[in-house]
């Protein structure tokens, strides 16, 4: 318990930290709700109508053959974890807790409980509750899995303050593909989700994650994501936000430690209404022959603002970085804010970042209703095409789905 | 008349470009547009195509018996205008073979028409380069060769070309004629013949494998000559637009 005891003393200490970006979230003016009241569902397919309509315009199919396996967060309760296949492994964090001793060496120790009053709440709650929310999703060594593990979190009541510890483990040689989907349910205009996620690569592992969020206009965001990865890994990230929201602020951060680790992080983000979005991804280049690339394409529309960050850190020689940010301003109330950051501590690797922000070119525009469309339909085919980026280092029926997926959240615009 | 352009006057971003143009093509008539650089040629089709930079102070252009002076570039687009670009701007995540659906008014959710499959293919167009991003990374005859697939899945009643051959190789020019000609139904007996269009060049090139009925000297902002394209070709590769200069004074 002595793990315990630390985790708790540093959280307490961060109670009041606040987060080192992002508008600053009074946590008290949500409500923490009891763990694990609504009852847990014996099979996906049992989720209510309405609630499976939602969880599909994120990429969470309850219906689908094609996953191995789901897991669903509702509020504070887990009420859904189930693997369709031996080579991975699905429970609550709670459950894999209590049946795999080592887990404690994985729990915070990617990411810091005391980093911010985020991480430090969702620390506290967790001993406070004597309960880990969230999601442990594993694949054993040397297993290929090519249907991605679905994961939803879930937000159904008002006012909400939803904290999860997510694990995710692929062990050596192994391969493992998730879908992420977040979203809040018709009632819902205001929550607060905090999620912590902490990956770890084995030797030979390979990881994509797509995540698609969809939260209500109201509701404040603050995942807390750090991905370790050893030697011949290969990590994706997938990000996706096109619908409003009150705020967001995320930094996912990989530690490339071993040699020959690659990450490849890709976003998308369409800022409406006044949504305040500030995401970025960050790799530590620690071993030879790491490299990570960043690409995002942000749109800004009404009066939201998108910072978009970018932050490459080569700590030793013989590493590769690349950042690429895009970004399109289409009202005069909205802002677009790149900042791509190149940090070299050693002497030959290599860095490189662009970054374009502007408007829609007149001259496309034009160009596209001399073929017969209207300037409106003209500007949405433009913007569409912005952001629909080739999806990479995705298996050949899931870049097909992540590509659907984009095209359902640009309809949805 | 197919289309009629009466005295024009046109400004662009405040400067005055055309100078009361006047210009008169009928169905079946294919006419060329001649003049040195800057003497309003670009201005006078886009003008024609109604893009916004172009202020029409006054003067009339009538397609097909109607006044489209005002009207915008999609009312024009869709009553049967069409244009192909000299150097038309790349586009993102906008591919060809998304734009061929819309031209030819397919259902962007289905595939490709074979027609269009096979016009492609002919235009040496087809495959992976339906899914580059239009004019992104284009060689010159690759741009050429998009817009003129690109009109074939139009179809308009009068197109206008805008260096049609410029960039493109030998080759390839007669490959791009073929398809002019079937876009001005060149390949119809001349009574039968609909369509007609307006063609920018510089070099007269392609001319050897598109007639054209007649030429139009553009100067100083006016029509300042007009005849049989053979004859004027022959006097401007002689003496170059130097001839022109004093008709083009009188006339503006």
């Amino acid at each position: 318990m002595l793990v315990v005891q630390n985790v708790g003393h540093d959280a307490e200490k961060a109670r009041n930290k606040k987060a080192a970006l992002g508008t600053d979230v009074v946590i008290e003016n949500f409500s923490k709700e009891d763990v694990n009241v609504y009852d847990a569902l014996d099979d996906i397919r049992d989720v209510d109508k309405k609630t499976k309509k939602t969880l599909l315009k994120v990429g969470v199919d309850t219906e689908s053959e094609e996953r191995a396996g789901s897991f669903l967060q509702m509020d504070q309760s887990d009420v859904y974890a189930q693997s369709s296949f031996k080579e991975i492994e699905i429970m609550t964090t709670q459950m894999a807790y209590e049946k795999h001793d080592w887990l404690k060496d994985y729990l915070w120790k990617a990411v810091k409980p005391d980093a911010d009053k985020y991480t430090a709440e969702t620390a506290m709650r967790e001993i406070e509750t004597e309960n880990y929310a969230g999601y442990f999703i594993r694949s054993l060594p040397n297993t290929k899995q090519t249907f991605p593990v679905q994961a939803c979190m879930f937000i159904a009541d008002q006012d909400v303050m939803q904290t999860a510890h997510n694990i995710i483990i692929a062990e050596e040689n192994s391969e493992l593909h998730l879908i992420t989907g977040c979203a809040t349910g018709d009632d819902v205009t205001s929550a607060l989700h905090v999620g912590v996620s902490e990956m770890y690569l084995k030797p030979g592992a390979r990881i994509t994650f797509t995540m698609v969020h969809n939260w209500a206009e109201q509701v404040e965001v603050r995942p807390r994501t750090a991905i370790i990865q050893e030697r011949d890994t290969t990590y994706v990230n997938n990000y996706i936000l096109t619908s409003p929201v009150n705020s967001i602020q995320s930094y996912p951060t990989t530690y490339c430690n071993g040699e020959n680790a690659r990450a490849l992080f890709q976003s998308i983000q369409a800022g409406t209404k006044d949504s305040i979005i500030d995401v970025g991804s960050r790799a530590y280049l620690n071993a030879p022959n790491s490299s990570a690339e960043v690409i995002s394409r942000a749109i800004a529309n009404d009066e939201s603002r998108i910072f978009a960050r970018g932050h490459l850190i080569g700590n030793v020689p013989d590493v590769k970085g690349h950042l690429e940010c895009n970004g399109l301003v289409l009202s005069d109330e909205s802002s677009i804010h790149a900042i791509p950051e190149l940090e070299a501590n050693a002497s030959n690797l290599e860095m490189t970042h662009e970054a374009a922000v502007g408007q829609i070119d007149e001259e496309e525009i034009y160009y596209l209703t001399s073929r017969g469309l209207t300037e409106e339909e003209a500007a949405s085919m433009i913007v569409r095409g912005f952001l629909s980026m080739d999806i990479k280092g995705l298996p050949e029926e899931l870049a097909r789905e992540t590509q659907k997926m984009v095209d359902m959240s640009l309809d949805g615009m | 008349m197919l289309l009629e352009v009466k005295d024009l006057v046109v400004e662009v971003e405040g400067k005055r470009i055309l100078n009361g143009v006047n210009l008169s093509i009928r169905e079946g008539e294919t006419h060329v547009l001649l003049g040195p650089n800057g003497a309003g040629k670009s201005t006078l089709f886009l003008t024609i195509l109604g893009f916004p930079k172009y202020k029409v102070v006054s003067g009339s252009i009538i397609f097909n018996g109607e006044d489209i002076t005002n009207l915008t570039t999609t009312e024009r687009v869709q009553k049967g205008l069409g244009v192909s670009f000299q150097s038309p701007p790349a586009i993102r995540g906008v591919s060809v073979r998304d734009l061929l659906k819309i031209e030819s008014d397919q259902n962007p959710d289905e595939e490709l028409s074979p027609e269009m499959l096979e016009m492609a293919d002919k235009l040496k167009f087809g495959g992976d380069f339906l899914d580059r991003d239009v004019n992104r990374g284009f060689s010159g005859g690759e741009v050429k060769r998009s817009e003129i697939l690109q009109l074939l899945a139009q179809q308009p009643l009068f197109t206008m070309f805008d260096e049609p051959d410029s960039g493109v190789d030998i080759e390839n020019v007669e490959l791009i004629a073929e398809e002019l000609n079937a876009l001005l139904d060149k390949d119809k007996k001349p009574g039968q013949r609909q369509k007609a269009g307006l063609l920018i060049t510089h070099l007269g090139y392609i001319l050897r494998f598109v007639k054209a009925d007649k030429a139009h000297v553009l100067m100083h902002g006016v029509i300042a000559c007009s005849g049989d394209p053979e004859e004027i070709l022959e006097d401007i590769r002689k003496e170059g637009f130097n001839g022109c200069v004093g008709c083009a004074e009188c006339r503006s």
